[in-house]
């Protein structure tokens, strides 16, 4: 049995929300039967962009993570649900409007805050992946319609061929921990989870300081070199997927005596500057 | 009987039987025809043959002869001209012939010869199908937005979804470039903006003004109190005391103060479409009734007009450059994008919705390097990543000096090139070596103005001056937020002068983004609406250049000189004087003609006709705005508009206007033309879009067409207005003006919606522009700019510039004034006069604040009117029930203020106060603080234009000094601020 899945590549995403807002003008105001009531005009963001901003100004990196219902395999919803919450042989997770009604607790059911609660109708609500719609033929949702970066994807495909393609793509769920098993998922999503180290490096030589084009630089825990990278044109360098603790950035350069700048690492940072001086026998030459 | 009357006997008869066959047909007609009790004469002036027509209760007859007391009369000179013109497809050049040469006339009351000439129209469309059948009662539609064209579904008259347009298997196939290995084909879709989805919100928005009414302390004959314009109420009045009231005031202000008292602005973009558009219907009712103009300041190019065209010409661009097949050039050879002050991802060039996205991905893939100069890191380069330098606001022209010096130093520009292909090189490598005025100014010098780091400024200029770099000025070239600060002019010359220096036009060496210049048919004729669609503008408008020829129509003329710029209207009401400089695309020369309020022998301002509600939003220290309306040297205020926001909540009478969504119109994706002459070029493929009427218009809101219509008609002009068409039938009349019409029928396009032109064989694309330049070859890209007076040596040969080069001295600003401090004739780097210069101002503000155009508004539209944009994280926060706008601000001066993360804040100077919620960011340098312009709320807490403001509008803070004092130029980035935590008082 094929089922649908939306792959979502954080790299992609630019904080349009041409997701959200498809997504609005398709649910507010308008009843789909059979699969939910209308969205209010505002609150709800069945899908969510969410934004992170990695390291510090000028070394910053922002990155993007549409947040939606994860159509998971071992929904908590569903069970939380106790009949309220479906999931469909095509793989799509619904909130049966009628039984759901008044039951506000199912907010708390899933981890990922994907579910959203509608006061006037009191009932929860969340992304459809837009059934209604597949169901009568379309081939994508309006999130995936809209979205201009192709950030967003949806697939119907066989379990084998989506194991094949998760494997191959390298696509990850976001909190595995949960054991949800999420049939929505992510690429890039180091990129939103990631810490990421980045650093400048540059070089004096004739009294004027200049960015250390080409700079050999190494990321270090105690002897052991954990990774090694080169400065660009602006002497700026960038570790991503950093652990947390401690390190020691070192920078070569020929012709240069070497330089170091301790880093501890609690979260995506800026590693000291890296100054390097000519070597000494060049000097006296 | 000659053969021309028995014709037009034989037409009249044919005339009854068409309108009742008709009328069988087509239940709409029908009904119609219901409208109206009236006899109407068809006859030839010496009364020697007619034919005259009852419609009474819906049925037709009609007898030959002429009746002693007709309603109305259509009247030709000659049966030969009868028959000529009322053949169901008449040459409409023909048709205005005889109108301006009096073979043809109407005589009878507006409000009948134009209901029967009309319906005379409506007999022809009548029965044509619109809109395509999906099923299950759906009608899918189409129209078009400031955003994108789009899909419309409509089930029981109410707008179902609005979607992107996704091509079928008959629609036209892409293009494709081969590079670097690689092939380049775009997706068959239209892309969209976030505020084209948000748009059925606006369309059913609580704000919609669905009836006409009148501040209920406003009586025309007795007292009209303006001091209460902002904070009174308003009463609901009928649409024919609406109308009387307004053609009233039209005739009273003329009757008692003579030509130029009323005067008319527009928000600068309204709804799309040719006809509908502020360029349209607008000009056309208001040069019928004659009027003093509100003259924009170019406020999207400020310095590229008042700067940049002085190096290098391209007036018809406003001084911005031309992109031709830049797409396929910078795919092919450019080794590096330098983005300065350029943002095509939040602000889509213009118009170009997110068409420009895959192509700079494309660029990503290829592993292009990308540098990204703005003070904000910017959506651009958060998703293509890349070098960011953050100069401090309004210091850019001192980094542009410190890349010359690097390139003048170490010989990293084109030598060749400069000898060749410019002048005044020389003078200008004295001033930037110091040899001027003793001063280097090299990349340390920068460093105290600009914050940048000497090293990275010397490592841009080495990369640049090494690798075939295309620079970005703006997101679209020759616009940028860069460009809108007190030292604009001077950023935008140093573009074309760095650019001079590096060989534009050479392979992989030009400007853009991969925003425009893709290789669709530019030969495929469409208008923009700067054509100005049924105008009838020939000076206001682009209409001469390319549509009038095309689309004959009744020429309109305004007959006051008057014009009050934009920036100054409160100084030309409150002050009774202001001077300006136009906004001047024929010539370089031409912004240089001051000009006075009031012109000689003109009436001083007394009736506002303001169309839009958006000036508070998009205008600078707009508190000012606000105080003139409140005093009372305006009689009259009348705002046309969708929604109740911003300055329409300051009219004496509002008129309720439709959206786009409401009415027929007829337009192009992203097609401006004028200023942005082929702006289509930023799409990927050309979709020309019937915008249908989708629904009925709400309430009892009208089309603004509709609307000048009803009032003209009060004022006898009903018939010069509309020349007896409809809108449907305007928009087959622009049809028939295009290349559509010899592709497509009409029946096809209306029911489809949508036609996607074909791009054109790889041998037909346009040549590279400024290849032809860099070359020394005539001019062979497709722009009919500059006018032949203005090449010195030969046609097309050369730059409009008076040496036909890249002048690093302007000849033009050295025959104005060699000596003008503001603007020398060389590039000078000139501190912002406010900014961290202004010691005094900056000591007691420490912040500069900037305010570039928005990402997920147009202008002010989409913003507030309970749309669904409101509920976007980065465009408004939710704070205890209110959505506040947003002022972004660096984490170092947030914690020196106490302020957290979606704290409400006041952002304030002597201007005004903006309360506002933090949004903490790393995205900003400290000491400057993050702002968009053009919101649409203006909610003062307290007296209107005298207290803080927590609608948004971020404007109230940026200051109304001219860029240059010769100049009609805003200065909006240029702003000093501080921001405190906001304590409710």
């Amino acid at each position: 049995m094929s089922t649908w899945h939306l792959i979502i590549d954080v790299d992609r995403c630019e904080d349009c929300n041409n997701c959200l807002l498809a997504c609005k003008d398709e649910h507010v105001d308008n009843a789909w039967p059979g699969y939910t009531a209308p969205q209010p005009r505002h609150g709800h963001r069945w899908i969510d962009v969410r934004r992170k901003e990695r390291g510090e100004f000028p070394l910053v990196d922002v990155a993007y993570l549409p947040l939606t219902c994860m159509q998971c395999e071992q929904a908590p919803c569903i069970e939380a649900g106790k009949g309220a919450i479906f999931k469909r042989s095509d793989g799509i997770v619904l909130i049966d409007t009628e039984r759901a009604r008044g039951h506000k607790e199912l907010l708390d059911a899933c981890p990922y805050g994907a579910i959203w609660w509608n006061e006037e109708e009191q009932l929860p609500q969340k992304c459809t992946l837009c059934a209604h719609l597949l169901d009568a033929g379309w081939t994508q949702t309006r999130c995936v319609q809209a979205c201009p970066t192709g950030a967003l994807r949806l697939v119907r495909e066989e379990e084998a061929d989506f194991a094949a393609r998760v494997e191959g793509e390298g696509l990850q769920s976001l909190l595995p921990e949960a054991e949800t098993r999420p049939t929505v998922v992510y690429r890039n999503l180091a990129r939103w989870e990631g810490i990421r180290v980045a650093g400048t490096v540059t070089l004096a030589r004739d009294g004027v300081i200049d960015c250390a084009k080409g700079a050999r630089v190494a990321l270090h825990r105690g002897d052991a070199v954990l990774r090694e990278t080169q400065a660009d044109a602006f002497g700026d360098y960038v570790f991503d997927g950093v652990a947390t603790g401690d390190y020691a950035v070192t920078a070569e350069l020929e012709g240069f005596a070497a330089g170091e700048a301790a880093l501890s690492v609690q979260g995506s940072c800026t590693a000291d500057p890296i100054h390097l001086e000519l070597r000494q026998e060049l000097v006296s030459e | 009987m000659a053969l021309a009357e028995r014709q037009f006997a034989m037409t009249l008869l044919g005339l009854d039987f068409l309108l009742k066959r008709a009328a069988r047909r087509h239940p709409e007609f029908a009904a119609r025809l219901r409208e109206k009790d009236l006899t109407a004469q068809i006859m030839l002036r010496d009364g020697s043959q007619g034919r005259y027509f009852i419609i009474k209760r819906g049925a037709v007859s009609s007898k030959a002869g002429l009746h002693p007391r007709p309603d109305m009369a259509m009247v030709f000179d000659t049966a030969a001209v009868a028959v000529k013109l009322m053949k169901p497809k008449r040459d409409y050049l023909e048709f205005v012939s005889a109108l301006k040469n009096f073979e043809m006339g109407l005589d009878g009351p507006d409000e009948l010869t134009v209901w029967f000439s009309e319906t005379l129209q409506m007999m022809l469309t009548a029965g044509t199908e619109h809109g395509t059948d999906v099923g299950d009662g759906v009608r899918r539609y189409t129209s078009n937005t400031n955003g994108g064209p789009v899909f419309v579904y409509v089930k029981h008259g109410k707008i179902l979804r609005i979607t992107p347009i996704e091509f079928g298997q008959d629609d036209a196939q892409p293009w494709t470039i081969h590079a670097r290995g690689r092939s380049f084909t775009p997706p068959r879709k239209t892309t969209v903006n976030s505020h084209t989805l948000a748009w059925k919100s606006m369309v059913y928005s609580p704000d919609r003004i669905l009836y006409p009414m009148i501040r209920e302390d406003f009586d025309p004959q007795g007292e009209r109190n303006p001091q209460n314009r902002g904070t009174s109420g308003y009463r609901r009045i009928s649409w024919d005391e609406a109308l009387d009231l307004v053609a009233g005031e039209i005739q009273r202000v003329k009757r008692k103060h003579g030509p130029g008292a009323i005067m008319n602005g527009s928000g600068s973009h309204h709804t799309w479409g040719i006809l509908g558009y502020w360029l349209s219907a607008r000009m056309r009712f208001f040069n019928l009734i004659g009027w003093t103009p509100v003259a924009h300041n170019p406020d999207s190019w400020e310095g590229w007009h008042w700067g940049a065209v002085h190096h290098w010409g391209q007036s018809g661009r406003l001084g911005a450059g031309e992109t031709y097949s830049t797409v396929e050039d910078c795919l092919k050879h450019c080794e590096m994008v330098v983005f300065w002050s350029a943002d095509p991802e939040a602000t889509s060039g213009v118009y170009g919705a997110h068409e420009g996205t895959v192509r700079r991905q494309w660029l990503k893939e290829l592993g292009i390097p990308f540098v990204h100069i703005d003070p904000y890191y910017n959506h651009t380069a958060a998703l293509l990543g890349g070098k960011w330098l953050a100069p401090r606001p309004g210091t850019d022209s001192a980094l542009v000096l410190a890349i010359a010096h690097v390139w003048m130093t170490e010989g990293l520009y084109d030598t060749d090139y400069v000898a060749e292909r410019t002048v005044g090189f020389e003078k200008w490598r004295a001033y930037v070596l110091g040899e001027e005025d003793g001063v280097a100014k090299t990349p340390e010098w920068q460093e105290t103005e600009t914050g940048l780091p000497a090293q990275d400024v010397r490592a841009l200029a080495r990369e640049w001056g090494r690798k075939r770099t295309y620079l970005a000025p703006g997101g679209l070239v020759g616009f940028g937020g860069a460009c809108r600060t007190a030292t604009g002019n001077d950023w935008a010359r140093g573009m074309v002068c760095l650019m001079a220096m590096q060989g534009l036009g050479k392979p992989g060496v030009n400007m853009g983004c991969m925003q425009q210049g893709t290789p669709v048919d530019t030969r495929f004729f469409f208008p923009g609406y700067a054509e100005g669609g049924f105008s009838g503008d020939l000076h206001g408008t682009a209409m001469s250049v390319t549509m009038y020829q095309r689309m004959p129509q009744l020429a309109t003329v305004n007959t006051s000189y008057q014009v009050v710029p934009r920036l100054k209207i409160p100084e030309a009401i409150l002050d009774g004087w202001c001077e300006g400089y136009p906004t001047e695309p024929r010539t370089i020369e031409g912004q240089f003609r001051r000009f006075e309020y009031p012109a000689p022998g003109h009436s001083e301002v007394k009736m506002y006709y303001k169309y839009g509600g958006s000036h508070f939003g998009t205008m600078t220290d707009t508190n000012r705005y606000a105080r003139m309306y409140r005093a009372d040297k305006l009689e009259c205020v009348v705002n046309q508009s969708i929604w109740f926001e911003g300055e329409t909540k300051f009219a004496d009478i509002i008129l309720p206007a439709c959206t786009s969504f409401e009415r027929w119109d007829i337009s192009e994706f992203g097609n401006c033309g004028g200023y942005v002459h082929h702006s289509f070029t930023q799409n990927n493929h050309r979709v020309a879009v019937m915008q249908h009427k989708c629904i009925e218009p709400l309430g009892e809101s009208r089309s603004d067409y509709q609307i000048f219509l009803d009032i003209a008609k009060r004022l006898g002009l009903g018939a010069v207005y509309s020349e007896g068409m409809t809108e449907l039938d305007w928009c087959k009349r622009v049809f028939d003006a295009t290349h559509l019409s010899d592709q497509i029928s009409w029946k096809e396009f209306v029911k489809k919606g949508y036609y996607v032109v074909p791009a054109p064989s790889a041998a037909r694309r346009d040549p590279v522009s400024y290849r032809w330049f860099a070359e020394g070859r005539p001019k062979d890209t497709p722009e009919l700019q500059p006018l032949p007076a203005d090449y010195t040596e030969k046609f097309r040969t050369g730059l409009q510039t008076q040496s036909g080069k890249i002048e690093f001295e302007s000849s033009s600003l050295k025959r104005l004034d060699p000596d003008d401090p503001e603007r020398p004739p060389i590039l000078k780097y000139i501190p912002a006069w406010e900014g961290p210069h202004a010691a005094d101002l900056y000591e007691k503000y420490p912040l500069q604040l900037i305010s570039p155009h928005p990402r997920f508004t147009f202008h002010t539209m989409s913003d507030g009117k309970d749309s669904t944009i409101n509920d976007v994280h980065d465009h408004r926060v939710l704070v205890d029930g209110y959505y506040y706008w947003i002022v972004r601000i660096n984490g170092a001066d947030a914690a020196a203020r106490g302020i957290g993360q979606h704290d409400l804040v006041k952002v304030f100077n002597d201007r005004g106060v903006v309360v506002c919620a933090a949004q903490l960011t790393e995205r900003l340098p400290p000491g400057t603080v993050h702002s968009y312009e053009s919101c649409a709320v203006y909610d003062p807490i307290g007296e209107p234009g005298a207290s803080p403001d927590r609608g948004g509008c971020i404007n109230l803070l940026t200051p109304s000094r001219m860029m240059i004092t010769r100049s009609h130029a805003m200065a909006a980035n240029s702003c000093l601020v501080e921001v405190q935590k906001w304590d409710g008082g």
